[in-house]
């Protein structure tokens, strides 16, 4: 209890600083990149092979994986999109899990998604990126992988909002669901198998062509994060400068 | 003597239109057509590794813009570097992108492709997007191609933007954190774009 104060004083100060720090300063670029190292560890031992085997299932266990994983991350959305003031998007984010849940059996069919109402996933991150609050530094947390001082924030945030959190990870009743922190465990984690093993080629790829895979990962990691507050592909004209002329 | 002349053009012009492949100037024929050449190359079992690489790099240095590419992930430092030093630079530069061209083409070889639209926005550019269709453990892949076309009748890429993530910006991201690192040496990042050209 003691070390989650702690954590939540530390983001909290780093937190102050999101008006000064832009997202491209690093908080401690030395230890994030010691970390960096660490996860790329745990992936070749751990995360890689699990999902090199995960992709040998049957298309439509992955499919079904995919789909139930997604199906109970919607249940974060819901409260962002009240948050950010959207109730269309709470809307279709409640029909999505509702729809899948049980039409879809337990949420591993999408049937939601074939009508048409595919959701877009939003966290607390990104909804006090609409309330204004900036970035802050980036960082890289140990098997999370890359984060900003808003994010990580935001993340301690999702586990006091998002229903399947509480229930599990906070062993709270949740309108009459309950489970424990193994059950969060297990479907974060099946979460994380299923990017990775989809991502595969993308993830070899940037590996091997990267000079810089830790600078790579960041402005990967920050242009995604962009994207999302941003809900939109839109692409920055103006960063190709006077190159035009 | 005139003979000879002749001979000589004759060959140089047969070469010519052997290696040189003119795309349409219409942005999205124009992807259409240099995507399915390149796949076409890189998926063709009757020529060599290293015949492949060629016909890549040839096909890239005709319809990329390398220059612009190589000034634009340099950042700002292009601005007060010395010109001797700007030029080899941008040749280590065209060499880095070429090799690690071929083979992010060569990962994705086997993906079926399809251009889906475009749209102009404004007179230097028009996006134009396509997506990898879904295969065995790959889901699909949304990419839009950055054209310049400051002249129309010779478009030229300048950006893969990949799932809404843009390639240029991530290359420039990752140069600026080299140099970052080695106080804004260029020759630091001019080492590493070797090492990776010889590996």
């Amino acid at each position: 209890m003691r070390l989650n104060k702690l954590i939540i004083i530390i983001l909290a100060s780093m937190m102050l600083q999101t008006n000064i720090l832009k997202a491209s300063d690093e908080c401690f670029e030395g230890v994030s990149r010691s970390i960096f190292k660490f996860n790329m560890g745990f992936d070749k031992a751990v995360l890689k092979p699990v999902s090199k085997a995960y992709n040998k299932l049957p298309e439509p266990i992955k499919d079904g994986t995919g789909n139930f994983t997604s199906n109970i991350a919607t249940l974060l959305s819901i409260p962002n999109f009240v948050l950010q003031g959207n109730f269309k998007g709470a809307g279709d984010a409640t029909g999505s899990f509702l729809i899948n849940s049980t039409f879809g059996v337990l949420g591993f069919g999408n049937p939601a998604g074939a009508m048409g109402l595919n959701v877009q996933k939003e966290d607390v991150g990104q909804t006090l990126a609409t309330y204004g609050v900036k970035s802050g530094c980036y960082f890289v947390l140990p098997i999370l992988g890359p984060t900003t001082a808003r994010d990580a924030f935001g993340l301690i945030a999702d586990s006091y909002v998002d229903p399947f959190s509480i229930a599990t990870w906070r062993e709270k009743d949740f309108l009459g669901a309950s489970g424990n922190k193994i059950d969060f465990i297990a479907v974060k984690s099946a979460s994380a198998v299923d990017f990775r093993g989809d991502n595969m080629k993308n993830f070899d790829s940037l590996e091997k062509n990267s000079l810089d895979l830790y600078s790579s990962m960041k402005s990967i990691y920050l242009q995604s994060r962009l994207k999302k507050i941003q809900n939109s592909d839109e692409l920055s004209e103006d960063d190709w400068g006077n190159l035009d002329n | 003597m005139k003979k000879l002349f002749l001979l000589v053009v004759t060959i140089i012009f047969l070469n010519n239109s052997a290696f040189s492949v003119t795309y349409n100037s219409n942005p999205k024929i124009f992807i259409t057509e240099l995507v399915e050449d390149a796949i076409k190359t890189l998926s063709d079992k009757s020529i060599t590794d290293e015949e492949k690489k060629k016909t890549i790099s040839r096909i890239a240095l005709e319809n990329v813009d390398i220059n612009a590419l190589g000034l634009y992930t340099l950042g700002n430092i292009r601005k007060t570097v010395d010109k001797d030093i700007l030029n080899s630079y941008q040749k280590l530069f065209e060499k880095y992108f070429l090799k690690s061209l071929t083979s992010r083409l060569s990962d994705y070889s086997d993906n079926k492709f399809e251009v889906l639209g475009s749209d102009q926005k404004s007179s230097n550019y028009t996006i134009v997007s396509s997506k990898i269709l879904e295969s065995n453990n790959q889901p699909e892949i949304k990419i839009d191609w950055r054209v310049f076309t400051k002249n129309p009748n010779k478009p030229l890429i300048r950006d893969l933007v990949v799932e809404g993530l843009s390639l240029a910006r991530t290359q420039k991201e990752e140069f600026a954190s080299i140099l970052n690192s080695n106080n804004n040496d260029i020759g630091a990042l001019m080492a590493k774009l070797e090492e990776f050209i010889s590996k």
